[in-house]
């Protein structure tokens, strides 16, 4: 075992932390935790520690993954892990899983091909909503000028949409929402340039990745290898409930 | 009373780094608000950034929270285009901690380490809902107050502060509280019991129970305008720093600030002697942490912070007694632990404590000659020599720094151009000691505009004037301009100006201060927002003038702003030195020698924690020099 793969949520206030911010919170927890880390070389060693995609800051997650290198021949318990960490990090982020790095495993970067959101529509009626789905998903191309490196790219993000629906949960707050599945791969599409596509007068409320997808042997599963030895799913009652209806990966 | 967060949360998602704002620090306290609790809001009038390592908030964050009658939350800054939206949604000024509005506490307490912040002071209490003179409070509203190194002149805050603080708060917060508390249990009547109340705590200084007398453009005297009230306000001085080792948790916050690393202050006051240096008069005498107590402060917070670098903090922590065993023991702490030693002392020995600390990231060092010429050293009592220098930056070349830093001051008493154009020739000679040993040594030269500040004894010195400062950062540049090197950084003269103003200023200077707020002048400290037109313009609209506050030169009968505030430094000892700063002699550190009396000590009959009797290598001033010195009287 080389490395270790964890899932972890990023929930509440601390959504308003950067993806920066939280690797630096992440590099102070092991040390609190005393996880032994492979530390790369240099001048100014720091823990080898890899996250997959970015979550835009003030976007909230249940399933934000990091890779965590450990030194040459260091066995480290996995199933052990989650317990160990939790207590090290604020409240809101949680690691509820974790799974040694399979070897031959691609980098959570490359690996992702597409994530499931929720995303709330600020001052939207259902029926306005419903509609946008249908006119979403009937239609052949959906055209949106981005700027991609300092350039204007405009291109069809219809074939990133691979799924779209209202969220129908019941307690799911005030505001209507949808639920889709977003392609990370060729090019991305980010939440907001849906909505911005949909109909740019919509603001988005609360922003939840519930899920990111990789394709392993043409199957659809969750970027932690799914081993009842291994995996670890510790108990969150208020967002488990959210997550058991989404994402059978969390189960 | 209850929380914005729920109406401020989307707010968030529109604003430059939202983590400013959403508290959750490692170490914060779910604070307990009760009725009968004075209830602090503790402000610092800078960007969270900035604001959330400042030691000294931190301090009486805790043991607010640890008194029964008291509980404190925190406040920084909202940066600009947070300001705009609260303003626009009618939100007021909010804690990080729970997101409370500012206006329900009862007291908002300001840290106050620097002038140009003085706006947004105002600011904040205006966005808190509260009128930022005292002469329009109602006593519903909260009791405004002030702590920190910039309060030994409070004159130019006096219109708007209701009580401050003069030196270590430690002490005197908890009796803040219960004289808070005791007019908070009588109903908070009339706002002029709450003043008389305050005024009777030891070091606080009640701004608006004293009233200034002017005699045309000068200010004749200042003095209380009710018998029951002291003449003179003498600082706090907590005699023992091993009794109050704080912070015990210090916060760790989830974004990037300055600072971001575990702080251990291992001692407080100096007596190095520096003219120049506010810090050093104001904090006497020296108060050494017990070792066994910085270890163990270390430890306990490499353990609970998860932070990998130390910072062990003083104004000149080389001076330590048994520095090295502790930077031994700290580095012992854990696995790729770095210290940092803020405030390096010029000299080899201090260079062979940072190889010591720094085996694994050797890049740059800091040192701060402050002044071109050993002529100049002389006037401003920094008493090290070129060759001390060049010892110091030899011995950090050849162990593997390949970075130096220099720090130095412009426009000081008697300065020549020959002083100034000697930074120049330090920073290339310190360039040609690092070809010895690296193919491109770097050398940063930093150079400060010199700004008086009170109870020091240049606090009679005319300031130079923007032009000057100009001119002879310019005359740097073009002498430097060939070094490829040498990178000289200088800082902006204006802004000089600007702190010039509300460094030594009188209560004149509030409207002042106030005209620069409204008419939008906030975060002066950055140089984006700063603007001197500004502040030049409300010193004219009040009929003030640069000239008059800034920089000419003080006599030495005259009545200075903060006669009737006193640091225990007596003026004739500040005179004395101001005199011999003139005659180029400098004076000794009393730590190891024998007492001149400044009073620090004498007149709170407190005395000097340190253990160790002797001086460190080299002598009093610690640089191995013999140097003509004004000795000790005992």
């Amino acid at each position: 075992m080389t490395a270790i793969r964890v899932r972890f949520t990023k929930l509440g206030k601390v959504r308003f932390t950067s993806h920066r911010d939280v690797a630096r919170i992440f590099e102070r927890a092991l040390r609190k935790a005393a996880i032994d880390v492979a530390y790369t070389e240099g001048f100014s060693p720091r823990p080898k520690i890899a996250f997959g995609l970015a979550l835009s800051t003030g976007h909230e997650s249940l399933a934000e993954y990091l890779d965590i290198a450990l030194p040459e021949s260091r066995d480290v318990d996995a199933t052990e892990v989650p317990g160990r960490l939790s207590p090290a990090l604020p409240a809101g982020i949680d690691v509820a899983a974790a799974a040694p790095v399979q070897p031959g495993d691609a980098s959570l970067q490359e690996s992702v091909t597409s994530c499931t959101w929720r995303i709330e529509l600020r001052d939207t009626r259902l029926e306005a909503a419903d509609r946008l789905v249908t006119t979403a998903l009937a239609a052949d191309e959906l055209m949106l000028t981005r700027i991609r490196k300092g350039k204007e790219v405009t291109d069809d993000l219809r074939p990133a949409v691979l799924s779209l629906a209202i969220d129908d949960f019941a307690d799911a707050g005030p505001h209507v929402a949808l639920l889709a599945e977003l392609a990370t791969q060729p090019r991305g599409l980010r939440p907001n340039e849906l909505l911005q596509v949909l109909d740019p007068e919509v603001e988005a409320g609360s922003v939840l990745r519930i899920a990111q997808w990789v394709a392993r042997d043409g199957a659809k599963v969750e970027p932690l290898v799914p081993r009842e030895d291994s995996s670890v799913v510790r108990d969150h009652p208020q967002h488990l409930a959210l997550a058991r209806r989404r994402s059978p990966a969390v189960a | 009373m209850s929380s914005i967060w729920l109406r401020l949360e989307h707010l968030l998602g529109k604003v430059q780094k939202p983590a400013r704002y959403i508290g959750c620090e490692d170490g914060a306290r779910a604070p307990d608000h009760a009725p009968h609790k004075v209830a602090w809001l503790l402000a610092y009038p800078d960007t969270y950034e900035i604001g959330l390592p400042n030691q000294g908030l931190q301090i009486l964050y805790e043991i607010l929270n640890e008194r029964p009658d008291a509980v404190a939350e925190r406040t920084y800054a909202p940066w600009t285009d947070l300001e705009e939206i609260l303003r626009a949604e009618g939100l007021p000024l909010f804690s990080v901690d729970t997101h409370r509005p500012a206006g329900d506490f009862d007291v908002l307490a300001f840290n106050l380490s620097a002038e140009l912040t003085y706006t947004n002071v105002l600011n904040m209490v205006d966005l808190a809902g509260i009128p930022v003179r005292v002469a329009d409070r109602a006593p519903g509203d909260a009791v405004i107050g002030a702590g920190g190194h910039c309060t030994f002149n409070p004159e130019p805050l006096a219109d708007f502060l209701d009580f401050v603080v003069l030196g270590d708060g430690e002490e005197a917060v908890g009796e803040v509280t219960e004289a808070i508390a005791g007019w908070k249990d009588a109903g908070k009547p009339d706002r002029r019991s709450l003043h008389l109340a305050l005024a009777q705590v030891e070091g606080v200084y009640v701004p608006a129970l004293y009233e200034p007398t002017f005699d045309g453009p000068r200010m004749t005297g200042i003095a209380p305008v009710d018998p029951r009230v002291p003449v003179t306000v003498e600082k706090r001085t907590i005699a023992d720093l091993g009794a109050w080792p704080y912070p015990k948790r210090q916060l760790v916050p989830l974004t990037e600030v300055v600072h971001d690393r575990l702080n251990v202050e291992v001692f407080r006051g100096c007596t190095r002697g520096c003219r120049f240096c506010q810090a050093g008069m104001i904090t006497r005498p020296v108060r050494e942490r017990p070792a066994e107590q910085v270890k163990q402060m270390v430890a306990d917070g490499i353990r609970r912070t998860g932070y990998d670098e130390v910072a062990l903090t003083s104004l000149s922590t080389a001076d330590m007694s048994g520095i090295e065993d502790i930077v031994q023991s700290t580095v012992g702490c854990g696995d790729n632990i770095s210290v940092s030693l803020p405030s390096l002392r010029v000299d080899a020995f201090t260079v062979n404590i940072a190889a010591d600390i720094q085996s694994a990231r050797r890049t740059g060092l800091t040192f701060a000659p402050e002044a071109g010429t050993w002529r100049m050293r002389q006037v401003i009592n920094k008493l090290i020599t070129e060759d001390d220098l060049y010892a110091a930056v030899d011995a950090a070349y050849s162990q593997g720094w390949r970075r130096m830093k220099l720090y130095f001051l412009t426009g000081l008493p008697t300065e020549t151009d020959e002083d100034t154009l000697g930074i120049a020739t330090l920073a290339r000679n310190v360039v040609e000691i690092g070809r010895r040993y690296h193919k491109h040594p770097s050398v940063k030269v930093s150079v400060g505009g010199f700004v008086p500040k009170p109870f020091t004894p240049f606090q009679w010195f005319g300031q130079n004037t923007q032009e000057e400062l100009f001119r002879k950062v310019n005359l740097l540049r073009d002498e430097l301009r060939k070094d490829r090197q040498v990178q000289l950084t200088w800082h902006d003269s204006r802004a000089s100006v600007a702190e010039g103003i509300a460094s030594r200023g009188d209560r004149r200077i509030g409207r002042v201060i106030e005209q620069v707020w409204r008419n939008g002048g906030t975060f002066q400290e950055w140089s984006e927002h700063f603007d001197l037109g500004l502040w030049t313009d409300a010193l004219a609209a009040n009929g003030l003038s640069l000239e008059d506050v800034v920089y000419r030169h003080r006599e030495e009968d005259e009545v200075l702003p903060w006669d009737h505030l006193s640091a225990g430094l007596h003026k004739d000892f500040l005179w004395q030195d101001w005199r011999d700063a003139l005659d180029e002699l400098g004076l000794e550190d009393c730590r190891w020698t024998p007492c001149y009396d400044c009073g620090a000590c004498t007149g709170y009959s407190i005395e000097h924690v340190v253990a160790s009797a002797t001086p460190p290598a080299g002598g009093s001033q610690g640089t191995g020099q013999r140097v003509v010195v004004r000795s000790g009287a005992g």
